[in-house]
């Protein structure tokens, strides 16, 4: 049973999405409607987040459904792409061209004057930390280094929807920590920012939101806390440092939503497994109270993406 | 009637002025300007080269020859070896594979180097990626082979000194230049036409390379409403010299039933316009799928 969806002008819509190749399913049955802010899509290779990606950015059409990016269609290239960027996994550029004539022939592609154009390539190749290398041959870059001209190039025009396949591949730490960084900032601003990534708990960082993806369904999605609230199958796993450990310890076994409670290894803390985070954070509050407990620090251990997916998918994908 | 039919034009009218004319020359624009250097400057077209300029080694040798005292030939015979060589190298053989290197490439070599995706990513309508990817390739065509038959026509009646001159200033030679050049562009316009469309539909250039070889060369067999689905038929009568039929060459030089300048000049056009229009379906179509390449 499928909801529809409203074609919301700031949001990017699938409506009951399905992508073939011929008999191979690609995605099958999507509903989805994304927010501003940051986006992850999390699965396995093969789950469809690639495909997804190409069909929002018209790169493919779907079999079936409907897709609306801040209610234009992609079959409206003109309108689209002057909103939105993509950044795909193709490690490949037309031939013979330097990191400046790449972004400045794409951004005249957009109708661009030379002089906008060239201000706007340079903007861009600043943003990516590329301009001393922006005359080199694209073809002479390092791996990094075209996965960040190709950034450039997506995020030139400055768009409301980014759309990057795998952004972090082949970055080092610190451009990744930058490039993570850059994608905040822009989800802060209000930009639609979709990002798909292997390295989740990175992507957990900066991510407003999350889609899980397994063999071609969206397994999850929402806010990664909200999506862990759902599983309630694996008990939250939460830690607390407090002033009496042994007491909170004894007090919380006594409760029948509390499946396990252990002293941490330096003793100052109690790490507990409840399958209702609610009523413990209740009980918590009623020892502090009653009991003068003082707490030091209250932090769920598997409310991150990483968790998230391995309860979802990763009991079938080990790895991904 | 006659007004439904004015407010219909009216209507067209407004809704032609209301495109964006000036965005999408300046996007041709910028195609065409991306695409001369790839299609000039890629190694793989060397052959291309080679076709087109061919028969410049050919005649300038024939010019050494001419000038240092080994040959003589008249003017008239070597008017008729320059409208032979046009004919049988230029148009039936150079201009359809130089077109076929060319235009086939304009895409597939895009999707084999696997760079489409940038051009799908953009604000184009894929009309006008189309059109601007057309333009590229029949400006890099017809400078070649315009380039090439230049220098052979140059060549010819250069050796024969104040009287060659006088032919190419004063006689017919301006013209029949004037002819041979508008016909290497037709034929560019029409041939590029099908080999993009064909590139669209097809992975395997060779394959529309054998099928439409096959229909301009017997195609003339063919009835006379048929043949006008051929570039060469328009563009035979085009050319300024007739070459004389003889025999099974006569296959290749008669007109069976030739139509007016106009509409020759106009046939390849129009044909072009056709093939163009459903290139453009296709195109609009078109999926990025670089696996399957």
């Amino acid at each position: 049973m499928t909801t529809p969806i409203p074609n919301s002008g700031d949001r990017v819509t699938f409506e009951n999405v399905s992508k073939f190749y011929g008999d191979v399913l690609g995605v099958n049955r999507v509903n989805l409607s994304l927010p501003p802010g940051v986006t992850s899509l999390v699965g396995p290779n093969g789950s469809g987040k690639t495909t997804l990606m190409n069909l929002m950015t018209g790169l493919i059409r779907p079999t079936e459904g409907r897709i609306g990016i801040l209610g234009l269609s992609p079959d409206e290239p003109e309108e689209l792409f002057r909103r939105v960027g993509y950044c795909t996994q193709f490690d490949s550029f037309p031939k013979g061209v330097t990191g400046y004539s790449f972004v400045f022939n794409m951004l005249k592609l957009h109708g661009i004057d030379n002089r906008e154009a060239h201000r706007l390539t340079w903007e861009a190749l600043e943003r990516v930390g590329l301009t001393e290398a922006a005359e080199r041959k694209v073809a002479g870059y390092s791996k990094g280094m075209r996965q960040r001209i190709r950034l450039a190039q997506a995020i030139s025009h400055h768009p409301s929807v980014l759309v990057l396949d795998e952004p972090l591949n082949g970055l080092d730490p610190m451009a990744r920590a930058e490039s993570l960084e850059l994608f905040q900032g822009l989800g802060k601003q209000g930009l639609h920012v979709i990002v798909s990534s292997h390295i989740l708990h990175e992507v957990d960082k900066v991510s407003d939101q999350v889609v899980l993806m397994s063999s071609g369904y969206v397994v999850a999605e929402g806010q990664i806390h909200s999506v862990r609230t759902e599983v309630k199958e694996h008990p939250m796993q939460i830690l607390v440092r407090c002033s009496d450990p042994n007491l909170l310890a004894s007090r919380v076994f006594a409760q029948d939503h509390v499946v396990e409670a252990k002293l941490s290894d330096d003793g100052k803390g109690v790490l507990v497994r409840t399958r209702d985070a609610d009523r413990f954070y209740l009980l918590l509050n009623q020892l502090v109270v009653n009991d003068n407990l003082n707490l030091e620090t209250v932090a769920p251990t598997d409310d991150d993406v990483n968790s998230v997916y391995q309860y979802l998918i990763g009991s079938e994908n080990k790895t991904i | 009637m006659k007004a439904l039919s004015q407010f219909r034009i009216t209507q067209f009218r407004k809704s032609m002025s209301e495109q964006p004319w000036e965005l999408w020359t300046r996007q041709i624009g910028t195609i065409i300007r991306m695409d001369l250097r790839k299609n000039f400057f890629s190694r793989r077209g060397v052959w291309i080269y080679l076709l087109a300029f061919a028969p410049v080694a050919l005649t300038g040798l024939h010019a050494a020859f001419m000038l240092t005292g080994h040959a003589h030939d008249s003017m008239e015979a070597d008017t008729a070896v320059l409208a032979g060589i046009f004919q049988f190298f230029y148009l039936r053989l150079a201009i359809f594979f130089g077109c076929l290197g060319i235009f086939t490439w304009l895409f597939r070599g895009e999707i084999i180097e696997r760079s489409l995706h940038y051009y799908f990513l953009a604000p184009v309508r894929r009309e006008v990626l189309l059109l601007g990817k057309f333009l590229g390739g029949l400006l890099t065509a017809s400078s070649l082979f315009a380039a090439g038959f230049f220098l052979t026509f140059f060549l010819i009646y250069w050796p024969h000194g104040p009287a060659g001159q006088f032919f190419v200033f004063h006689g017919p030679g301006l013209g029949q230049l004037g002819a041979y050049l508008g016909v290497t562009v037709l034929a560019c316009i029409g041939y590029g036409a099908v080999f993009l469309a064909l590139s669209l539909l097809l992975r395997n250039p060779i394959i529309p390379a054998v099928i439409v070889l096959g229909w301009e060369t017997f195609s003339p067999v063919l009835p006379s409403l048929v043949q006008r689905a051929s570039v060469t038929y328009y563009l035979k009568q085009l050319c300024p010299v007739p070459i004389p039929a003889d025999g099974f060459l006569a296959l290749f030089t008669v007109v069976s039933e030739p139509v007016s300048t106009v509409a020759a000049v106009l046939g390849p056009i129009v044909l072009a316009a056709v093939v163009l229009f459903f290139a453009t379906r296709i195109a609009r179509k078109l999926e990025i799928s670089y696996v399957a390449e």
